[in-house]
């Protein structure tokens, strides 16, 4: 190996400090365990629910969905041999083979356009991405050939693709490594965006993306990678998908409605607990699962019922998916709004790498609970 | 210590088969393995993508469509390495292949109905101009304005070919063709492309038309090494460079290409065709301003692939004067029949304006598509909806 890019995969530089939450961004996200009781699940009466890492969901969507369709292959930096930097396609490439668990060049652009062009073709290929911040070499050929060819074409060449890969800050790796790309994908035609928080999420989103018949954008969270989460016996089994285009109400309430996506859906529902016990209000805490298609009824129908509206993301604050929202918000509910709807977002700033420093740059459960508060004047 | 130095390595050398004088240049070989009857069409297909581009340019000029783009000089490159490929070959253009469509089989109606976008373009007028859509016609990638993207989906589409090759060995195995100029092969995508279809053994041939010209800047200005084919054995991959004015070189050339790519499972070879852009680049452009005009017309006189190809047929009888002012004049005829018959076509019906987005026409499109049937309605009078194929019931 010569010249090794110790940048690539921060997982490797991570994986030791995630098993040992030395931080509190690490420890606050996502999973207090007392949220996850409260959450129901449909078949949770079955006493079939098992904890499941998120990791291990994506790699068992990756599994069944390779085995369900010959004309499935994941290609990618280190997929294969190494099992993915993130470990995602752990086990793929003894189960699979090499010609359809493909260790690539370090070429995004070069492995991408092939993805591409091997859709057009006719195959369903799965590019994984060791960051979507390393995507941004490649963005011309998901833009302006995978998510425009079908129309360009006439219609006659559709092109079924997965883009999947950790999107957004993980933890002490800088801006080149810490962007979310959420709002970048949403706002072109032809692609489909999705972005998981739970365990359940990834698993059925991908495996719906991958069924797809259009491009699908997979969003993944790096700090979710190793969180576990109670996973229903249905969506254990083989046939279990999401609906691309649908949100849910991970946390019901009547006071104010938390719009939030991918790892700050946990931040939130952390928040909203918060909220109940120092206030007692309820928040309604809506996990939007879909960026692209967005499902702007089920905000609108909580926003009617709380009358009030605040979105949580780790994006940049300006033309954002928070942005985007509070314009719906203003267009199909603004009569319905008794206080002015809120964002929080990222920071206006390339992530730094200090620590003290990128915990400023991202949402956190007091600047949800503050900013909560603030709107509901509490 | 020796370092290599570019400069003392010999150029690679540039394959042919005519001489000068449209003979077989090497007496100790045999001549080429074609038939009259394919080298008459080959040429009849030359002059006809010559006699359109020269009607098309001016129809740009006299505003019946909004852009084109002319092949003069590189007529031979295309119809010559298409006339040695598959019909279930795979191919990806750039967008100076006019030639390599009409060899495969497009027809003048297929090129005027996408140039006038009307409702007979597979694209269904969504493209620009010269951007063919041609994948269920003539097994033609859809063209895209962004260059060099085509290279990296040919190797991806030979993987696929790869792919069912494994499954289906009885089968006669494909291979994927792309199309680019000199000028993409700056662009990233092309190294990626040749590097990944090395790797894994794809069954692809990357045709480079190396005309001189990206737009303005010439190649002196493009690279300083041996043009593109040195590029090829860097990312081990066999290459060749060709004269691309002469057809029967281009034409082995490719064949042996092709029964190269397939051998053994699959590798990528790399041609390097040498023209000359005897044209302006597209119709936004007036080359004059940074070339001589002398330039232009001393290699038109000395290597014109027309009419090399034309002195090559006299010779042989096939051709005369009179056929070409026949052939000529009939062609023309033919063209701009076509070119009227296609501008007073329908327009593709409106709700193309929605459709394929996505594979499924999605709700807010659909809501879209009813608001705007609406307003139609409401004022006829601001819309020329019956231009259109099935009128306002398009958008329904």
């Amino acid at each position: 190996m010569v010249a090794p890019r110790v940048f690539r995969p921060a997982a490797r530089l991570l994986s030791s400090r995630l098993s040992t939450p030395l931080r509190p961004a690490f420890t606050q996200t996502a999973c207090a365990p007392s949220i996850l009781r409260s959450r129901g699940y449909a078949s949770e009466s079955a006493g079939g629910v098992k904890e499941v890492t998120v990791r291990d969901a994506l790699n068992e969507a990756l599994a069944e969905e390779l085995e369900a369709n010959q004309k499935t292959f994941i290609l990618g930096e280190e997929v294969a041999q190494y099992n993915g930097a993130y470990k995602v396609t752990r086990g793929l490439l003894d189960r699979f083979g090499p010609k359809r668990v493909i260790d690539t060049p370090i070429t995004e652009a070069g492995f991408c356009g092939i993805a591409v062009g091997a859709a057009l073709a006719g195959l369903h290929p799965i590019c994984e991405f060791m960051t979507f911040n390393f995507a941004m070499q490649a963005i011309d050929q998901i833009i302006n050939s995978a998510a425009k060819t079908h129309y360009m074409s006439g219609g006659i060449q559709p092109c079924n693709i997965t883009f999947r890969g950790p999107n957004g800050f993980a933890a002490g790796v800088a801006a080149q490594h810490s962007q979310d790309y959420s709002a970048w994908y949403g706002s072109i035609p032809g692609l489909k965006v999705v972005s998981p928080w739970s365990s359940e999420d990834a698993k059925g989103l991908l495996k719906a993306a991958i069924r797809d018949p259009n491009p699908v954008v997979v969003l993944e969270n790096e700090l979710m990678y190793g969180q576990a989460f109670p996973m229903s016996e249905a969506a254990q089994k083989s046939d279990f998908v999401l609906p691309i285009g649908k949100a849910k109400i991970e946390r019901p309430g009547k006071d104010l409605t938390i719009v939030s996506v991918s790892r700050c859906v946990g931040q939130s529902l952390t928040a909203a607990t918060e909220l109940k016990q120092k206030y007692g209000v309820d928040a309604e805490v809506i996990n939007l699962r879909s960026i692209k298609p967005l499902d702007v009824e089920t905000i609108i129908a909580s926003l009617k019922k709380t009358g009030r509206l605040m979105i949580v993301e780790s994006g940049y604050p300006m033309y954002g998916v928070a942005s985007e929202i509070m314009a719906l918000s203003m267009e199909y509910g603004f009569d319905y709004l008794t206080a002015p709807a809120a964002r929080v977002t990222g920071a206006e700033v390339p992530t730094p790498y200090a620590q003290g420093l990128e915990e400023m740059a991202f949402p956190q459960i007091d600047t949800i609970v503050n900013q909560a508060a603030k709107i509901l004047r509490l | 210590m020796d370092f290599l130095k570019p400069a003392e390595v010999t150029p690679i050398a540039t394959y042919h088969v005519m001489d000068t004088h449209s003979s077989v240049a090497d007496p100790s070989r045999a001549p080429p393995d074609v038939t009259d009857e394919q080298v008459l069409e080959w040429y009849k297909n030359m002059v006809t993508v010559n006699i359109m581009d020269n009607i098309m340019f001016e129809a740009q000029r006299h505003g019946r469509l909004s852009f084109y783009m002319v092949s003069a000089g590189e007529e031979a490159v295309m119809i010559g390495s298409a006339a040695a490929l598959g019909a279930k070959d795979v191919i990806t253009c750039q967008y100076r292949e006019t030639g390599v469509f009409l060899q495969r089989g497009f027809e003048l109606k297929d090129f005027m109905s996408q140039l006038t976008a009307n409702c007979n373009d597979p694209g269904k007028g969504r493209n620009m101009p010269v951007h063919y859509s041609g994948k269920n016609k003539v097994n033609i990638h859809a063209v895209a304005s962004t260059l060099a993207t085509q290279i990296p989906h040919a190797t991806g589409a030979a993987y696929a070919l790869k792919m069912d090759a494994l499954e289906n060995p009885d089968k006669p195995g494909n291979v994927a063709v792309t199309y680019f100029g000199e000028g993409a092969a700056s662009e990233g995508d092309f190294h990626a492309a040749l590097n990944v279809a090395a790797v894994k053994e794809c069954p692809v041939i990357f045709i480079c038309r190396n005309n001189g010209f990206a737009i303005s800047t010439p190649t002196s200005e493009q690279y300083i090494g041996d043009g593109v084919a040195v590029r090829g054995m860097s990312y081990g991959i066999e290459s060749i460079r060709v004269d691309g004015t002469d057809i029967f070189a281009v034409y082995e050339a490719t064949k042996e290409a092709r029964r190269k790519a397939l051998e053994g499972g699959g590798r990528p070879i790399l041609l390097e065709m040498m023209s000359y852009r005897v044209s302006h680049h597209s119709t936004s452009d007036d080359s004059f301003a940074y070339r001589d005009r002398d330039d232009v017309e001393a290699w038109k006189a000395r290597n014109d692939p027309l009419f090399r190809l034309k002195v090559w047929m006299e010779k042989k009888d096939l051709w005369d004067s009179e056929k070409e002012t026949q052939f000529r004049k009939t062609t023309r005829a033919a063209v701009l029949r076509e070119l009227v018959a296609a501008e007073n076509e329908k327009k593709p019906a409106l709700r193309g304006i929605f459709d394929d987005v996505y594979a499924e026409l999605t709700e807010e499109a659909k809501e879209q598509r009813g608001d705007l049937y609406r307003l139609m309605m409401k004022y006829p009078e601001e819309y020329d909806i019956n231009d259109h194929e099935e009128g306002i019931r398009g958008l329904s």
